[in-house]
């Protein structure tokens, strides 16, 4: 199925967020799609109990809170998220684009608003060698079919929420052993129980160090040597579960052949478009000189990118500026 | 101007000046050096991680709590392993010795 909407954000973060305020109040409706199985983007993944102290008016809020505000404030302009996607292909239209995420939704859209920060959030991968030759054989760092495990032999690694609570879940049908470069957690107190109690009833076993070294042995079988206080030990499994949280990479958009600064889209100050017409690029993830990585520019940067994008959708349309503290027609599309 | 004795990825050290008033990470990112510090150095992320000189542990502040749990995200965590966002620079660490670990 194809949507059908006048903008397709890249990014649920802050700025992709605040985008949908500014495109709303000029009759232009929004899709986003995130990498991530929720909205915030950074804010929401990275920080959500941290404080932010320049936000203007806001002398602290965490990024959780910025994050639920702006959901409430986007709210009456109803836009359509598509999560736990990437947008991985763009194909230019007679009207616009279609953009494509890697599970197959296809968005169409008279303009592209890059508001992706600083990438996509995807896997941590432990720096050992060779290891992506068992990726996705061996090796997975995301599960989706649980049941490829039962009755086998397999090692977590890690020490947060994911590494315990799948601990805590396999041990049930597959011989699961833990392996994290100390004995506290950063997981939930709850999991971290759990799972020890499971470890002293010989449901699950522990073992302190870093994986260093993979390597096969038969039977599609793999042998994983471990350090721990430089002394090395081996153990062999049939599947090796690495939880190291996520880190960011600009991803597809860098085969978009839009122009570049050091992995950055490079855009105009005026507009925010970048060197492709109809594609603007707003927040972290874009570059011109005197550029700062704050919030509070990615808003500034929307409410500017928002009056060329009408000119876009509504060719035929003045767009006369108005103010929300005194428009009543601008007051209706908030419902206030 | 106090100093800092920096050691890169690829093995070069050098020697660069500080201000006290900035994190180990600032000033490494302001020198140039490679490193990500994707959470901008609230201790949200491991990627700033370094190893300190075994001379110079011992006169750091110790890790808290959050920072020890970050560095569960690292890898090739030593007993020297420190985010460089929660090393606030100070005259008394003049002359430091740090090497910026493997991404």
């Amino acid at each position: 199925m194809t949507e059908n909407t006048d903008v397709v954000i890249i990014g649920a973060g802050p700025v992709g967020l605040f985008a949908v305020f500014e495109l709303g109040l000029l009759n232009i409706k929004c899709n986003l799609v995130d990498n991530l199985d929720k909205v915030g983007g950074q804010c929401a993944e990275l920080y959500p109990e941290k404080p932010i102290y320049d936000i203007p008016s806001r002398p602290v809020v965490t990024g959780q809170e910025l994050t639920d505000e702006l959901i409430k404030q986007i709210n009456p302009f109803k836009p359509k998220f598509h999560l736990n996607q990437q947008v991985e292909k763009i194909a230019k239209t007679e009207s616009g684009w279609i953009v494509e995420t890697n599970i197959g939704t296809k968005v169409e859209a008279k303009c592209i608003v890059v508001a992706a920060g600083a990438g996509s959030f995807v896997p941590r991968k432990p720096p050992i060698e060779n290891i992506e030759n068992f990726e996705n054989k061996n090796v997975f760092y995301a599960i989706r079919d649980k049941s490829i495990f039962k009755n086998k032999k397999i090692l977590i690694a890690g020490g947060g929420d994911s590494a315990l609570d799948w601990t805590n879940e396999l041990s049930k049908d597959s011989n699961v052993t833990l392996i994290h470069r100390r004995k506290e957690f950063r997981a939930a107190p709850d999991s971290v129980s759990k799972m020890q109690e499971l470890e002293t009833k010989g449901k699950i076993k522990f073992l302190k160090g870093q994986i260093k070294k993979i390597s096969k042995i038969q039977d599609s079988r793999i042998m994983l040597e471990y350090e721990n206080d430089d002394e090395k030990s081996n153990i062999e499994v049939d599947y090796l579960l690495p939880f190291f949280g996520l880190k960011m990479e600009l991803g597809p958009i860098a085969e978009w052949g839009l122009n570049l600064h050091e992995n950055l889209i490079k855009v105009d100050t005026e507009k925010f478009q970048t060197s492709t017409p109809s594609i603007f690029a707003i927040g972290d993830i874009n570059w011109y000189p005197g550029k700062l990585k704050l919030i509070l520019s990615g808003f500034h940067e929307s409410a500017l990118m928002a009056q060329e994008v009408f000119k876009y959708c509504f060719p035929d349309k003045k767009n006369i500026f108005r103010y929300t503290t005194s428009s009543k027609e601008l007051q209706k599309k908030l419902g206030v | 101007m106090p100093k800092l004795i920096i050691t890169d990825r690829s093995g070069k050290k050098s020697e660069i000046e500080y201000d006290s008033n900035f994190t180990l990470m600032e000033t490494l990112r302001d020198n140039g050096y490679d490193i990500e510090a994707s959470c901008g150095g609230c201790c949200a992320c491991a990627t700033c991680h370094v190893y300190i000189d075994e001379k110079w542990t011992n006169k750091l502040k110790n890790m808290d709590d959050d920072e020890e749990s970050m560095l569960d995200q690292a890898f090739d965590v030593n007993n020297n392993s420190r985010l460089s966002c929660q090393i606030e620079l100070s005259e008394e660490l003049d002359g430091l010795e740090i090497e910026i670990a493997p991404e």
